[in-house]
């Protein structure tokens, strides 16, 4: 570990510098293995620093001094890490020292084999285990509940998907996790599938049976991708469903961004024991910056030193707040703040307690009408609201002072906006039937037709409301009447729609008939 | 010695008070809480380093956020006092033999403790067998009330800080709701002077305004608030707090007041023009 000695050199002034390059907190390194109160990314900027070095090498506005305006506004200290990769600060596209230590840090604080740091996004963790675990015309059986992401990557791959419907909640408007059968059914008629891509949890905090699908997907010799998006602090609380690591899945990517505190954009991707790291190194480079951004490494490595050393009493305190909220929330009348008592053994194996998701049906509002009056009315911004519910995100940054504000709020709002929920549109999932491959859908010859006339063609485009970002046309999928009604409808009540070229989302491109 | 205590106002304003000895200092899970002797202003407390109150001119602050609504309303018998844990408007409210219950709610325990201790001018009362004290955030008291109250007093403290959930408009909305048909908020609307203050006054006038059908404000002289020129909220479900102020009434109580008088109660609702464009302002957006 050569940047781990003391070194001594000359100041301009002549006095002797010492620059002590070991952990300061003296109790980092035990029989040369670093602990998990080292932030080796982190201490080595803080070095780098002290050192004075001229900068002749990218980025220009070096560490702040030709950006005055940006300087001012972001703080000379966030702008003087602002640094290129070297020789002390390693590089991520091929770390050998200081990244590589904090990635063998990481994947210890997780337990998994190896951890990347990801500064793309879960976004690039999906898209590097999928483009890992299938090529061109492989089978993967996922549901159709995932991320955009992952639909991406398979419009990059050329994988076939193979959906497993989830289960619906039809009171309250949600798709589930997968159901063990459904899961078997899919594994028995497509035994050449590579991989299975799965949720934990989903957006609205709800866990599929992830250790008896990863026996069931290994004993065919199937790859098991999961994402945990939502999930980091399965791998520190107490009493929260099971991690993908310790459920034994093969790869997972994990939003740190989110409940674990590092800055947006910067993930984790977990590999277990058994996958190649360097082969997965190579799928990572091939489309990762060669330029990656210090700001968001160094927030990866603290962040996971604060959780490997006080993630169970955080994540403690965050569950307790959020179920604080819940119990205020459903005294008030109207809402559901749903929980565990969803639990029924399989499409909903588990619920992640720490997730506020409130059902709003029965005060007559769509989730997307709460989410607005919110924000325009009660200067309040939830994560998300859909059409029969919305999401507080609960975290470490939360009092209950503000929790009492968004309670306070909902209060109102039943008090002055309830209305008879006749009309309300109560179901959220429609299942898709996938007519072509969507990366071949992706690229075939299209035609743009009125969304309205749509009905009995193929999508070549996505359709998705955003948040949460699950599709619900993709390339390849054929347009029913139920789906452009739900499109309507979903425009009507104001969610924010996306995918298509037309930004209006008033046409769709299909594609041309044969 | 020379030992002086210092406000800031703005970034380029402070105000200085030659201070004899430090009585208390304390922090609690909310702020920090200290009392401080002088010779100008006698004892006088500060959280988080602002002056809530001084012995000298407390007076002023107090009698104002009570009588004018009390005034309007002279036989209402249960209030909602939210904030307050100084007793200051306690004492006024209990001059007025027509109220029956005074349910006070502050977050902090701290404060109620500490004034009882060293400023005993305004906390004298909180033991009156009529006050019920809960120690409580106000935002979480105020959502299970329900046509409750005839008069709801907001003295909060600026709205940064733990008061800050007392100048958003759910909590309003929540006071609304918690009046009866008839019923008075009166609230700490904060300075027009400063900008950061009368940005302030603006999002809770406004707030207000979107609450109540009767929305007025009115002003008071605070010698040691920023500027010295203070205002009050008087939101208000049925009542207006000139039209349906019967000043003989109110002389007959026969309660002795310093600052309070019935001419100063119809004029404190005069605004200077430079108040009352601010206030439009936000009435139109409304």
């Amino acid at each position: 570990m050569p940047y781990r000695a003391t070194k001594s050199f000359h100041s301009q002034r002549g006095q002797s510098i010492h620059i002590y390059i070991m952990p300061e907190k003296g109790m980092g390194l035990v029989m040369g293995k670093l602990l998990q109160n080292c932030a080796p990314i982190s201490e080595a900027l803080e070095n780098f620093k002290k050192m004075r070095i001229v900068p002749f090498d990218v980025p220009g506005h070096k560490r702040g001094r030709g950006n005055p305006e940006l300087t001012e506004f972001l703080g000379e200290r966030c702008m003087s890490l602002d640094v290129n990769s070297m020789k002390p600060l390693d590089n991520l596209s091929h770390p050998t020292s200081v990244i590589k230590e904090a990635e063998e840090l990481a994947a210890e604080a997780f337990g998994a084999g190896y951890a990347f740091f990801m500064i793309a996004g879960t976004t690039s963790c999906v898209q590097t285990m999928i483009l890992y675990a299938c090529k061109r015309g492989d089978k993967i059986i996922l549901p159709r509940n995932v991320h955009r992401s992952a639909i991406n990557a398979l419009i990059l791959c050329g994988a076939v998907p193979v959906y497993v419907n989830p289960a619906v909640n039809h009171e309250l408007g949600i798709a589930l996790g997968m159901s063990m059968r459904d899961v078997e059914r899919a594994i028995e008629e497509n035994p050449d599938a590579k991989a299975i891509f799965i949720n934990n949890p989903t957006y609205y905090g709800i866990c599929s049976n992830l250790k008896e699908i990863t026996k069931l997907a290994h004993k065919h010799g199937m790859k098991v991708l999961v994402d945990e998006a939502h999930g980091t602090h399965f791998y520190f609380g107490k009493n929260l469903p099971v991690s993908a690591m310790a459920a034994g899945a093969d790869m997972s990517s994990v939003s740190m961004h989110k409940s674990g505190g590092s800055l947006t954009q910067s993930s984790f991707l977990l590999t277990g024991k058994k996958i190649n790291k360097d082969a997965v190194r190579q799928i990572i480079n091939l489309s990762q910056t060669t330029s990656a951004s210090y700001l968001l490494l160094s927030s990866l490595d603290l962040s996971r030193k604060r959780l490997a050393l006080d993630g169970e009493q955080i994540f403690e305190k965050v569950k307790e707040m959020a179920q604080y909220a819940r119990d205020e929330i459903n005294d008030i009348g109207g809402y559901y703040a749903y929980s565990s008592e969803l639990i029924n053994g399989d499409t909903i194996f588990d619920f992640d307690t720490m997730k506020l998701s409130v059902n709003t049906l029965n005060i007559g509002l769509a989730g997307i009408e709460v989410y607005d009056i919110l924000r325009d009315e009660y200067d309040i911004q939830i994560e998300f609201g859909d059409i029969g519910n919305i999401l507080a995100y609960i975290s470490v940054g939360d009092s209950y002072k503000d929790i009492e504000r968004l309670v306070g709020a909902l209060s109102e709002i039943a008090r002055r906006y309830s209305k008879d929920k006749t009309g309300m549109m109560q179901h959220e999932y429609i299942n898709p039937r996938v007519a072509v491959p969507p990366q071949q859908a992706f690229y075939a010859d299209k035609e743009p037709l009125p969304i309205l006339k749509s009905s009995g063609r193929i999508s070549g485009e996505f359709v998705m409301s955003y948040p949460p970002g699950i599709p619900i046309l993709a390339p390849g999928e054929e347009i029913t009447s139920e789906i452009v009604d739900y499109i309507n409808y979903a425009k009507e009540k104001g969610c924010f729609l996306t995918g298509t070229e037309d930004w209006q989302v008033d046409t769709i491109r299909v594609l041309k008939d044969k | 010695m020379e030992l002086w205590y210092s406000e800031r106002h703005t970034a380029n304003v402070k105000l200085s008070i030659k201070v004899d000895r430090q009585l208390f200092s304390g922090k609690s899970d909310f702020q920090r809480i200290d009392v401080l002797e002088s010779p100008e202003f006698g004892r006088f407390l500060t959280i988080d380093g602002y002056i809530m109150l001084t012995e000298k001119d407390e007076f002023i602050y107090h009698e104002m956020i009570v009588h004018p609504a009390m005034a309007v309303y002279p036989s209402a018998k249960r209030v909602l006092v939210i904030g307050a844990g100084d007793g200051g408007v306690v004492r006024e409210l209990l001059h007025y033999p027509s109220v029956e219950h005074i349910d006070l709610v502050d977050i902090d325990e701290m404060v109620i403790e500490v004034c009882k201790k060293y400023l005993p001018q305004t906390a004298c009362c909180l033991d009156n067998e009529r006050v019920k004290i809960h120690i409580q955030d106000g935002l979480k008291y105020i959502r299970r009330c329900k046509d409750e109250y005839d008069v709801i007093i907001v003295d909060s403290t600026d709205p940064f800080g733990p008061g800050e959930g007392l100048f958003t408009k759910e909590f309003y909305g929540n006071c609304f709701k918690a009046l009866r048909d008839d019923g008075i908020m009166v609230n700490q609307h904060e300075s027009p002077f400063y900008p950061n203050d009368s940005i302030a006054m603006q999002r809770a006038h406004k707030r207000i305004v979107e609450s109540f059908p009767i929305s007025r404000v009115y002003q008071a002289h605070i010698p040691t608030y920023p500027s010295g020129h203070w205002l009050f909220g008087f939101a208000s479900k049925q009542y207006h707090p000139i039209f349906d102020f019967d000043s003989k009434r109110w002389r007959d109580l026969n309660i002795k007041t310093r600052y309070y008088n019935t001419q100063l109660h119809v004029g404190s609702f005069a605004l200077p023009n430079y108040v009352e464009e601010l206030l439009e302002d936000v009435e139109e957006i409304g």
